[in-house]
């Protein structure tokens, strides 16, 4: 189990969709190269040799939704020399954290026929919240070029090169008109967290917020900014509250949108 | 009287995570259940209050494998609610974006997931030493299915570009150029990898399955059709209740769907192909037989020919498709949001999914229903279980292990979209 020089890699899953450990597998050009830097000794998606820990580095998918995860996402730390959570569910609390903002009691009883079969925590919270992480990498889904970079970093003992500008930095890069100054596009580019390469506008679709927000965001100058284009604060309420709602920022200016 | 247990913690290369509990009395299988513990994150519920436009991208977030199913279904069932008709060239990009899905998520579990259990290896990586030009093939197959998903929906997991009533921006035919290229070559890849895996080992097991897919009047279906039967069932896509139900049990966070008043039936990969067969291209018919399969296909080990076979299908018809494309004046249909109720039924890579939203005249969500295809086969997973370890009952635990779970497997089973964790427990008493 020692024999192998090589730093071992193992991938945990919490509650997710499994997009962002796909990343790994989407690198069809890396990831032979990556096999052969990295030994994968935990990676179940992928592979059915399961190996014991310690491991050097845990990529951690999905958020803490049940007791049990609770407990299991300890034993991961144990084991990890590294920890870095991949994604808006281990780094927010995803989607799902929506039910933070309801009764999870009803959310349950408009899903199953017999809600006394299901056990679930009344939140969805981000893996931070449970043990300490060396690295968080944003992104619903992660980019799978920001994923590599923190794994050759990791690998060469580095800080990680990843921005923590906004998505409005990247349309600037690509040179992608403003669609919010020239189209009158409402965006949430201006606070959210670069690393897509601002795909939407350069889809005339605005910025959706899906990496989660950026360093220092000024959020209430951009709610007003979208309240003079329209927007009401319903959809307000909505846009700062989804993929990334369990983020400080985004949590926050949600509640000064009431109906 | 002997008992023994065999435990696996995780079924390996599936996409989620779930257990399987066999026991075993007197020498007979008594029990086979499939237990899906991926924690429900409650979809149907989070949707509530959100706006219809929203649905696309919320619902891609049940399965990054298969996103493009989920906003396929989400939009064609919002566009039933407003009333409106989506025709080509949209409706040609949709089935285009859906290809590179099939692709993508065929080629991944044919090559990565599923090969490595005929062959002996625990992974494709391992595998990639005896076979390296093989699993080169299928990155490469695999590469130019999310090509189409990039140059269509802006990334592979996660698209952004899919819209009620068309599209947030509309390819130009230059742009699509480039694909046809890929896609080119990328047949050639299917073809091969298709006559690679036809010289499997298949065990000799057939079950008189229910199969269900959807069935157009002229296409191989990706998302429109009607709901058919291999027991003659025929139905529109907004009756999918009257013939089906979903059960909870209590061993499951994924709910179990059964034909009303039968039981469990498949949907996916064989059914599509025994219930469509005639709707293939002449050639692709030729190449399936070439393979070994006939126009149906009851043994669940041979699904991976049949996926090989769709993956062949969809690069030439992606081909087609673009070949065919003239982009419109405008990237969607305007949409003014009314009250109303409304179906869709899509071919996701697994199988039919099937959503259904209500909304109100401001075009706020107010129920959502989602049936995921792994849901639909849990009972079908379940039966070829307890048939498989019957057969091998007196098979040593390592061997049955084994077999239980390539039989999973067969399905490719996404079960982060069915609600964690495939725990074998085999009991003999």
């Amino acid at each position: 189990m020692n024999a192998s020089p090589r730093p071992r890699l193992a991938v945990w899953k919490f509650a997710s969709c499994d997009g962002c450990q796909l990343s790994l597998l989407d690198c069809e050009d890396e990831l032979l190269t990556l096999a052969s830097a990295l030994h994968i000794a935990n990676f179940p998606e992928a592979s059915s040799a399961i190996e014991q820990g310690p491991f050097d580095l845990s990529l951690v998918e999905g958020s803490i939704t049940t007791a049990d995860d609770a407990q299991r996402i300890r034993r991961v730390r144990q084991q990890s020399r590294h920890l870095i959570s991949i994604g808006a569910c281990a780094t927010a609390g995803g989607i799902q954290a929506l039910r933070n903002f309801a009764d999870v009691n009803d959310f349950i009883a408009a899903v199953y026929a017999s809600p006394q079969y299901i056990k679930t925590l009344a939140t969805s919270t981000p893996i931070s919240a449970h043990v300490s992480v060396d690295y968080e990498l944003h992104g619903c889904p992660i980019s799978k070029v920001q994923l590599l970079e923190v794994i050759s970093a990791f690998l060469a003992g580095r800080k990680p090169a990843i921005a923590s500008h906004s998505v409005c930095v990247e349309c600037k890069q690509r040179g992608t008109t403003c669609i919010m100054v020239a189209q009158g596009t409402p965006c949430l580019g201006p606070v959210t967290h670069a690393g897509c390469g601002a795909i939407c506008p350069s889809f005339n679709r605005g910025c959706y917020g899906c990496y989660g927000p950026m360093e220092t965001p000024n959020t209430a100058a951009l709610a007003r900014q979208w309240k003079t284009l329209g927007a009401t604060a319903g959809e307000l309420r909505r846009v700062f509250r989804s993929f990334n709602a369990g983020s400080e920022a985004f949590q926050k200016e949600s509640d000064a949108h009431g109906d | 009287m002997e008992t023994k247990t065999i435990r696996v913690d995780l079924i390996a290369r599936v996409e989620g995570e779930g257990a399987l509990d066999l026991r075993i009395e007197d020498g007979r299988v008594s029990s086979a259940r499939l237990n899906i513990f991926e924690p429900p994150r409650l979809f149907e519920a989070l949707l509530r209050g959100r706006g219809y436009e929203e649905a696309p991208d919320i619902t891609a977030r049940i399965c990054g494998i298969c996103p493009i199913a989920y906003q396929m279904s989400a939009v064609h069932a919002m566009e039933d609610a407003l009333g409106l008709q989506v025709g080509d060239p949209w409706r040609a990009l949709r089935r285009l974006i859906y290809c590179g899905e099939w692709i993508e998520s065929h080629a991944l579990h044919i090559v990565m997931l599923h090969a490595p259990d005929f062959l002996g290896y625990a992974d494709a990586i391992q595998m990639a030493r005896d076979y390296p030009e093989i699993v080169q093939t299928g990155l490469t197959l695999k590469r130019t299915g999310n090509e189409i998903m990039r140059v269509l929906g802006g990334r592979e997991i996660h698209p952004i570009n899919v819209k009620i009533g068309g599209f947030y921006r509309v390819p130009t035919k230059a742009e699509l150029a480039p694909l046809a290229d890929a896609l080119k070559r990328a047949q050639d890849a299917a073809i091969k990898i298709l006559r690679w895996a036809s010289g499997f080992p298949f065990p000799d097991f057939e079950r008189d399955y229910e199969f269900v897919a959807l069935r157009h009047a002229s296409e191989y279906a990706f998302n429109e059709g009607r709901i058919v039967s291999s027991r003659g069932m025929e139905i529109a896509i907004a009756d999918y209740d009257s013939e089906f139900e979903e059960r909870h049990a209590a061993h499951s966070t994924a709910l179990q769907s059964v034909v009303k008043r039968r039981g469990s039936y498949l949907v996916g990969p064989m059914a599509r192909y025994s219930l469509n067969f005639d709707r293939l291209p002449t050639a692709v018919q030729a190449l399936a037989r070439e393979a070994g399969l006939g126009s149906t296909c009851r043994n669940p080990f041979k699904s991976i020919l049949v996926r090989g076979v769709e993956v062949v299908y969809a690069c030439q018809e992606a081909l087609r498709l673009i070949e065919a494309y003239e982009p419109p004046g405008r990237p969607a249909i305007p949409v003014t949001p009314n009250a109303g109720v409304g179906h869709g039924c899509t071919e996701a890579p697994r199988g039919i999914c099937y959503h259904r939203y209500e909304i109100n005249r401001d075009g706020i969500i107010l129920n959502a229903r989602i049936v995921p295809p792994t849901s639909q086969n849990q009972l079908s997973i379940e039966e070829d279980l307890r048939e498989v370890a019957s057969r091998h009952i007196d098979a040593a635990e390592d061997k049955l292990r084994d077999l239980c779970e390539q039989t999973i497997r067969n399905y490719d089973p996404c079960i982060s979209c069915s609600a964690h964790f495939l725990k074998l427990t085999v009991h003999r008493v």
